[in-house]
């Protein structure tokens, strides 16, 4: 089936096959590796992006489903000149990544967090994250830098 | 002023959030074609017949391949200690011994090919008696290897010790207690599954790239196992998600990706899926422990004796030489005369136990930390106060213990002592009096650990070497293998320091056994006392060096030549005119092969980190379930080169630990059926169980290597984990409640309190 997505602004036609999904689409297909798998079980949330300005798990949707749609991934979330998202920013200034593999998607789940909760506090952060797994920094860091954010943003 | 010390952000980072990093499945990699292995649905059977024809005619597959053709000598495990009866053939032959044994490679096209034709490989199977329990393992009864004749995979008595108990250990024992521990086997669950690709040259050499802790080893074993030399094999870890020790070694599917390109003339790739990680990638822990502890009724230790028996899973790997490690920490940071250890690992049909974060030293840990609390619950003494007067004592270092671990540097006191003021000790104990009194349905609990563990173990030594290019700036090689610990910042650091050239202008290079010739990887919190003093040692000599060239070209003597650091440039003392910056020196040394230098350094011996972890929780006594509320973690690892990495290491030790005590368990049925074989079912830890963590540092500098350094890796995974417990059993403890094993989830609380209570 032929499918048009928009990535980062770009859009991308290409035939799938309708058991494709949206996270092959994006990693195999289009060629952005910068979206991780980790799992099978959508339990992970290494893949989070943005569908239509929402995080979604982009191994729970087809790629048929997300024909017309507009996806952000991690490669287009800076700004155009290359400044930092202020969720990346806070993300470096807090330590809040260490192997990097889940960093994709927590960001992304995290700029969509801070969009739909204003006021975000610490325990809505760790509920509003509870999707998407790290290993490597029992969390401390990632909460301390969403926080940061949400401060920033709402400010 | 120095930047040792100082909150330097990572210089990794850029790149990971921005792009995403490049981990092996990402490589575009030309006609690649892709693995999938058929793994064994059940735990132990012969195989009486397997039948591939029909997924070798599926649309997209190149080749299907079984046990019967490939031609590599199995592996010994346990660095060939194993006994050879229990080599591990790269796919099974005959008979499958754990849910999870590949049995059969099939190479397409593509993935999803790959995965159809799978489907289409009919084996048929004659069950034998599967072993699950290890103590029933070690009983006898069916056996997974009936030429070995029994289920021991090895046991201190091949270390030259007794298998046979002292029967006069706890002679003249005012008070003896005595408690059966089971110290669960958890999945490891880096985010990024194992993954391999693999690629034979046209001039015979060999490019392997795998997501693994330990390159160099990963080219000698590869070297080994095909019968190559090492030079002719060049291995590559890209970014690499995560290890936690097991990602060391070579696995049967990542060799194997080798042998496919070597058979069907591609580049060959591999990724598992998650599913497959949790059956395929190696558990930890996994150990049964009967722990005895005997002293005087005024609280002094007097005797220690652990029995463990260590489940090795199907086929001995790491796993079954954890409790070797476990010994070495036996009476953790406690002066007792009289111990003994005696351990045996056993074969099971289950997946391989292999190293995770602590290996060993945080069930030594776990079963000390616990035994000295029912020892305080058995004389009604606080269980701090217990520890205090059993510590041992800052005028005892070096002290060398019964089991002959020389501990190098210690001061457990201060850091008992700093752990209990931050938590506001006496406080917490009020507290918990009122909330009893007042009948509270949630149960308050405190929970305590003084820890020690052992690091620096990967090897004696560790190469690092720096280069100063014409432009100025500095390349930098390591030996080491970081995976999200930050080498590249902390490297570029200590050349900094040494040279006065700015972070930006350091490139640290690593995970490339063409760039790097040799190296011991990253385990074992090793790495900044071994690769990062070779990177002090490479920085100091490429110094001298400019000094020497300085002063030959400034016709000065050597002695009269000073670095300023601040600026970068190499002068005559006391006429800064008179100088060279490290662009002219490094120009200057062009035509006599560089400004360069290395260093192989030489390891003065095992460090001994420390600390004291403080752990309050919530635990509702009707449903059993337990809320983690505060975390007080003390880690002393010695002189701090960058606090934010430190605290990352910490947060992400105490996550693990904590996960362990609370939630993580790999369970099977009584069939070797894996009941947590996703991250659906396995309860890997979130942030929505976790509160934030407080840290409070301590700086015990190790007189045993140059930057003061001790391990911080996995420190935080052996003292909260028993921290936890402790605070868990504590809660329940005017219930009646003396132990609860871990994970303490809600149904194994519940059951322990309806069994206290009468």
């Amino acid at each position: 089936m032929k499918v048009t997505i928009t990535i980062n602004g770009q859009d991308e036609s290409h035939d799938v096959e309708p058991r494709q999904l949206l996270v092959h689409f994006i990693r195999d297909t289009v060629g952005l590796t910068g979206t991780n798998i980790g799992c099978d079980t959508s339990s992970c949330g290494a893949c989070t992006i943005l569908l239509d300005g929402e995080s979604v798990k982009s191994c729970t949707v087809l790629a048929v489903q997300a024909d017309g749609a507009s996806l952000t991934t991690i490669e287009g979330l800076a700004a155009a000149d290359g400044t930092l998202h202020p969720v990346q920013r806070a993300f470096h200034e807090n330590h809040g990544l260490q192997c990097g593999y889940c960093t994709p998607g927590m960001v992304m789940a995290a700029v969509s967090l801070i969009q739909e909760q204003p006021g975000l506090t610490e325990r809505g952060v760790r509920e509003g994250l509870e999707g998407n797994l790290c290993r490597c920094t029992g969390y401390h860091n990632i909460v301390k830098a969403v926080l940061a954010a949400a401060a920033e943003v709402g400010a | 002023m120095s930047i040792l010390g100082t909150r330097v952000l990572r210089v990794e980072d850029p790149k990971f959030l921005t792009v995403g990093g490049t981990y092996t499945a990402d490589l575009p990699l030309d006609g690649v074609v892709y693995v999938t292995y058929v793994r064994s649905p059940v735990a132990h059977a012969r195989i009486t017949s397997l039948d591939t024809s029909a997924a070798a005619d599926a649309p997209g597959v190149i080749g299907v391949y079984t046990g019967a053709d490939v031609d590599l000598a199995p592996l010994v495990g346990v660095m060939g200690m194993a006994p050879p009866a229990m080599a591990r053939p790269l796919l099974a032959r005959d008979v499958v011994r754990f849910v999870g044994e590949p049995i059969a490679a099939i190479v397409a096209e593509d993935r999803a090919q790959g995965e159809d034709a799978a489907e289409q490989v009919v084996v048929e199977y004659d069950l034998l008696d599967p072993v699950i329990d290890a103590p029933a393992a070690a009983a006898g009864g069916a056996l997974l290897f009936p030429d070995h004749g029994s289920n021991v995979a090895i046991s201190i008595a091949a270390m030259g010790g007794s298998t046979e108990p002292d029967p006069n250990l706890f002679d003249g024992c005012e008070v003896l207690v005595r408690q059966a521990i089971v110290n669960r086997r958890v999945a490891p669950c880096p985010l990024e599954v194992r993954s391999a690709a693999a690629r034979w040259e046209a001039d015979g050499r060999l490019t392997f790239w795998v997501s693994t802790q330990t390159p160099h080893g990963a080219r000698n074993k590869v070297a080994e196992v095909f019968g190559l030399a090492p030079e002719l094999v060049h291995v590559i870890t890209p970014d690499v998600g995560g290890g936690f020790g097991a990602k060391v070694g070579g696995y049967p599917e990542e060799l194997l990706v080798v042998w496919l390109a070597r058979q069907t003339g591609r580049p060959v790739s591999w990724t598992e899926t998650r599913s497959e990680s949790m059956v395929g990638l190696g558990h930890g822990r996994a150990q049964h422990q009967v722990a005895e502890l005997g002293g005087t009724r005024d609280g002094r230790i007097e005797a220690y004796r652990l029995v463990i028996t260590q489940e090795a899973g199907a086929y001995p790997d790491m796993g079954s030489f954890l409790p070797f490690l476990t010994r070495s920490m036996l009476p953790g940071v406690y002066d007792i005369a009289r111990q003994e250890c005696i351990w045996t690992s056993v074969v099971t049909n289950t997946t391989p136990v292999v190293a995770y974060r602590g290996a060993g030293r945080p069930e030594a840990a776990a079963a000390i930390e616990r035994m000295v609390d029912v020892f305080a619950d058995e004389i009604g003494v606080d269980p701090t106060e217990v520890r205090r007067r059993n510590l041992i004592g800052n005028d005892r270092f070096p002290f060398t213990t019964p089991v002959g671990s020389t501990y190098d540097i210690g001061d457990y006191t201060t850091a008992l002592d700093k752990a209990l003021e931050a938590a506001g000790y006496a406080e917490l104990r009020a507290e918990q009096s009122r909330r009893r009194a007042g009948g509270d349905r949630v149960a308050m609990g405190i929970g305590v650990s003084v820890y020690v563990e052992v690091t620096g173990a990967a090897g004696p030594t560790e190469f690092g070497a720096v280069e100063i290019r014409p432009d100025g700036s500095a390349v930098v090689r390591t030996g080491t293998s970081p995976h999200g610990q930050g080498h590249a910042t902390a490297w570029a650091m200590i050349v900094s320091e040494q040279t006065g050239i700015p972070l930006d202008r350091i490139t640290v290079v690593h995970g490339d056994t063409d760039l790097v010739p040799r190296g011991q990887g990253t385990m074992g919190s090793t790495s900044l006392q071994h690769g990062g003093v070779a990177v002090l040692e490479a920085s100091q000599s490429v110094v001298e060096q400019a000094r020497e060239l300085a002063a030959n070209l400034l016709e000065a003597s050597v002695e009269d030549i000073v670095l300023d650091t601040g600026a970068g440039r190499l002068h005559v003392a006391g006429t800064p005119t008179a100088g060279r910056t490290w662009a002219e020196l490094a120009e200057a040394a062009q035509s006599r092969g560089g400004l360069a230098a290395e260093s192989d350094m030489t390891s003065q011996g095992n460090t001994y980190p420390f600390g004291a972890h403080v752990v309050v929780v919530d635990v509702d006594t009707e449903t059993g379930k337990v809320v983690v509320q505060r975390v007080v973690a003390v880690d002393d690892a010695g002189r701090i080169l960058n606090p934010l990495l430190v605290e990352g290491q910490i947060h992400g030790g105490l996550a693990q630990g904590i996960a362990q005590a609370v939630l993580e368990e790999v369970r099977y049925d009584p069939d070797g059926n894996p009941l947590t074989a996703n991250l659906a079912d396995y309860t890997f830890v979130s942030a929505a169980e976790l509160p934030s963590f407080e840290t409070v540092a301590m700086e015990t500098p190790t007189p045993l290597n140059a930057l003061g350094a001790k391990g911080i890796g996995e420190s935080g995974s052996i003292g909260s984990t028993p921290a936890v417990q402790n605070a868990v059993v504590d809660a329940l403890s005017h219930l009646g409640v003396r132990h609860i094993d871990m994970p303490t989830t809600p149904e194994r609380v519940w059951a322990a309190i309806r069994e206290a209570r009468p």
